[in-house]
């Protein structure tokens, strides 16, 4: 009876700030004008530009991923093996950068790239003067904000596993390579999970990193969205069809890769997001 | 007790919404202007406030277009704001705003004649909206970066100066100035024109540096870039901080480009809106606003005040032949669709 009165609250926010606003994100894809139709929802599907946007963005979400997670890891691992209060000090400083906020820390590096690093070198162009320059600049900002969510849960993962069984294994024959892959990673797996939920999920629906960091020029799904929504000042009053179709399609794409990475933490370990 | 639970949360809940709305009644004390970013000079706000007891709530916007969606929203509350001429029209036409009222407003007086004959093309007779700021698109260039001399749109699509080139963030301005290269009116309602723009911005990718706002002014001042599209005030306030830099016209023609100060339907505070428009065209204020802000004012009796360094200025205060190749954007109707569509095409392209 207890728990069931501290869940009302819960249930109450569940309503208003994520129910309804998916009803709402339905409702625009099929409304114009308070007008049903489906016109505007098959356009938009049928548009190759915006399958070629999630494509991009999608590949970008798995280069943070494999970036963030190649760094990682290594850092998860070294930390777990040292002295708890060294680790723990060190863990912290790799926080500090994120007590500040993420647009800031986003307009920082647009300023270190644009002017900074070209000033270092004493050239006048900056990376983000080409386009292959820009998607190197978006996928380093994007690797730098995400690479703490891949870290911490790794560390947890690490820090918790039983050291004598690591121990078991080297008695048993093993040397260090074969106890890493045959002990230690896959015993770490629930980490690796949940570090890939918390990296692919959020640079999926990256929207400040390649708005600022790409001038305005480069275009990742979650600019489509916005552009999609901003260019709804057009000639209908309510045409939001556009911009919740293409959300339909992202919520859709977040549901298929979170229930996919669920499928291999069967315990529930790393902890997840659905 | 379940049911008691729930009727106390819904209380709750029910409190909550009737507590928002129990603030708008004391909301007379108080002004929400929309308006451009760095687009009034703050000390007027605050003088504003002492003089009338009235407090300001400066809301930024970053578009037309963005404007536009938020005061078509219900609950928009904004008393002021500051769309440019096509915008106008549009709201004019869609019944969006009240009809000012001049015996409020004695100051008005003070704006241009011959202004307000430019702006007579999308509100008629001034009935619903006041000029603010006016300026011209045109190009702002690095001097000690571009080697021939500047005056066509079409060195924006000139190879050597790859990855220098910004251009400006809006859909009528970047197609508008695209259809005047390519010898079309800026309000073309013609599909084949439009795409024929459209395909020569998508071609353009690989040349631009981006679409930039205000962060290409820092870009230009500090040697980052040859060649921005840039309005006429941002260009005049970039050369007064970079000598380097010069600003054109180009001989095809460009935009002349009106924000006015508008009060929408939604407005809760007419009154005080009044009184703010006002105290904004009032001769020494509006010189001061001009002067922070750098973009050329309609107001005569300002004009009069201003120093020689604004007036003599052809960006500030540009020739009769220089306004004689602009035109004025309209509102497009329906067929804003097509370039919105053909927007959407542009930045895609990267």
């Amino acid at each position: 009876m207890k728990r069931k009165f501290f869940a009302y609250p819960y249930i109450v926010w569940m309503i208003l700030f994520i129910a309804v606003p998916m009803l709402f994100i339905f409702y625009y894809a099929f409304n114009v004008d308070g007008e049903w139709t489906t016109e505007k929802f098959l356009q938009t599907m049928k548009d190759p530009d915006n399958w070629r946007i999630l494509w991009i963005s999608i590949e970008f979400a798995f280069g943070t991923t494999a970036i963030c997670l190649l760094l990682g890891y290594p850092i998860a691992y070294i930390l777990s093996n040292m002295k708890r209060s060294v680790a723990g000090f060190i863990s912290v400083l790799f926080f500090v950068p994120m007590w500040m906020n993420f647009v800031l820390r986003t307009y920082a590096w647009s300023a270190i790239i644009e002017y900074a690093i070209p000033e270092l070198f004493g050239v006048t162009g900056s990376l983000t003067d080409t386009a292959s320059g820009r998607t190197i600049a978006v996928l380093l900002v994007l690797v730098y904000d995400f690479l703490p969510f891949m870290v911490m849960p790794l560390y947890n993962t690490l820090s918790k596993l039983d050291k004598s069984l690591i121990e078991a294994s080297r008695d048993l024959g093993a040397n260090g390579v074969t106890t890493f892959f045959r002990v230690v990673l896959p015993l770490s797996v629930p980490g690796i999970v949940s570090g890939i939920t918390m990296v692919f999920v959020p640079s999926i629906t990256a929207f400040t990193v390649p708005a600022l960091i790409g001038n305005g020029a480069y275009m990742l799904y979650g600019n489509k969205i916005e552009t999609a929504i901003t260019s709804a000042a057009g000639y209908h009053r309510n045409d939001y069809s556009v911009g919740s179709t293409l959300s339909i399609i992202l919520l859709l794409c977040i549901v298929i890769s979170t229930l996919i990475m669920n499928h291999f933490d069967k315990d529930k370990e790393g902890g997840s997001i659905l | 007790m379940k049911k008691i639970l729930c009727l106390v949360l819904a209380a709750c809940v029910l409190f909550a919404f009737a507590a928002c709305g129990s603030k708008s009644e004391e909301s007379n004390r108080e002004l929400n202007v929309l308006n451009w970013g760095e687009y009034i000079d703050p000390d007027l706000i605050e003088e504003f406030e002492e003089q009338t007891g009235i407090k300001v709530n400066y809301i930024e916007m970053t578009s037309n277009e963005e404007m536009l969606i938020k005061l078509r929203s219900s609950d928009s509350n904004y008393d002021l704001c500051f769309p440019s001429d096509y915008i106008i029209e549009q709201m004019i036409r869609e019944d969006m705003l009240i009809p000012l009222d001049y015996s409020k407003i004695p100051n008005a007086e003070n704006i241009d004649p011959k202004m307000k004959e430019i702006t007579n093309a999308f509100d008629p007779g001034n009935k619903y909206s006041l000029p603010y700021m006016w300026g011209t698109v045109g190009i702002l260039y690095n001097t000690t970066m571009v080697d021939e001399p500047v005056d066509s749109w079409g060195i924006l699509w000139n190879e050597k100066y790859a990855g220098k080139i910004w251009m400006y963030d809006s859909v009528r301005d970047t197609i508008g100035i695209t259809l005047k290269y390519l010898g079309y009116e800026m309000n073309t309602r013609s599909e084949a024109e439009v795409a024929e723009a459209r395909d020569l911005l998508i071609a353009q990718a690989p040349l631009r540096k981006g679409f930039g706002t205000d962060n290409m002014r820092t870009s230009m001042v500090n040697g980052k870039a040859a060649i921005a599209v840039i309005y006429s005030g941002d260009a005049f306030a970039c050369i007064d901080e970079n000598p380097d830099l010069a600003y054109v016209v180009p001989k095809e023609g460009s935009n002349v480009w009106f924000d006015n100060v508008v009060i929408p339907k939604s407005a809760k505070n007419v009154d005080a809106a009044h009184m703010f428009i006002n105290f904004l065209n009032d001769a020494e204020n509006a010189t001061r606003n001009t002067e922070y802000i750098c973009y050329s004012t309609p107001n005569k009796a300002a004009m009069d005040r201003l120093s020689e360094d604004f007036t003599e200025d052809e960006t500030y205060n540009p020739p009769q032949e220089i306004l004689d190749r602009c035109e004025v954007f309209h509102d497009l109707g329906e067929f804003v669709e097509v370039y919105n569509a053909a927007w959407s095409k542009i930045k895609a392209s990267n």
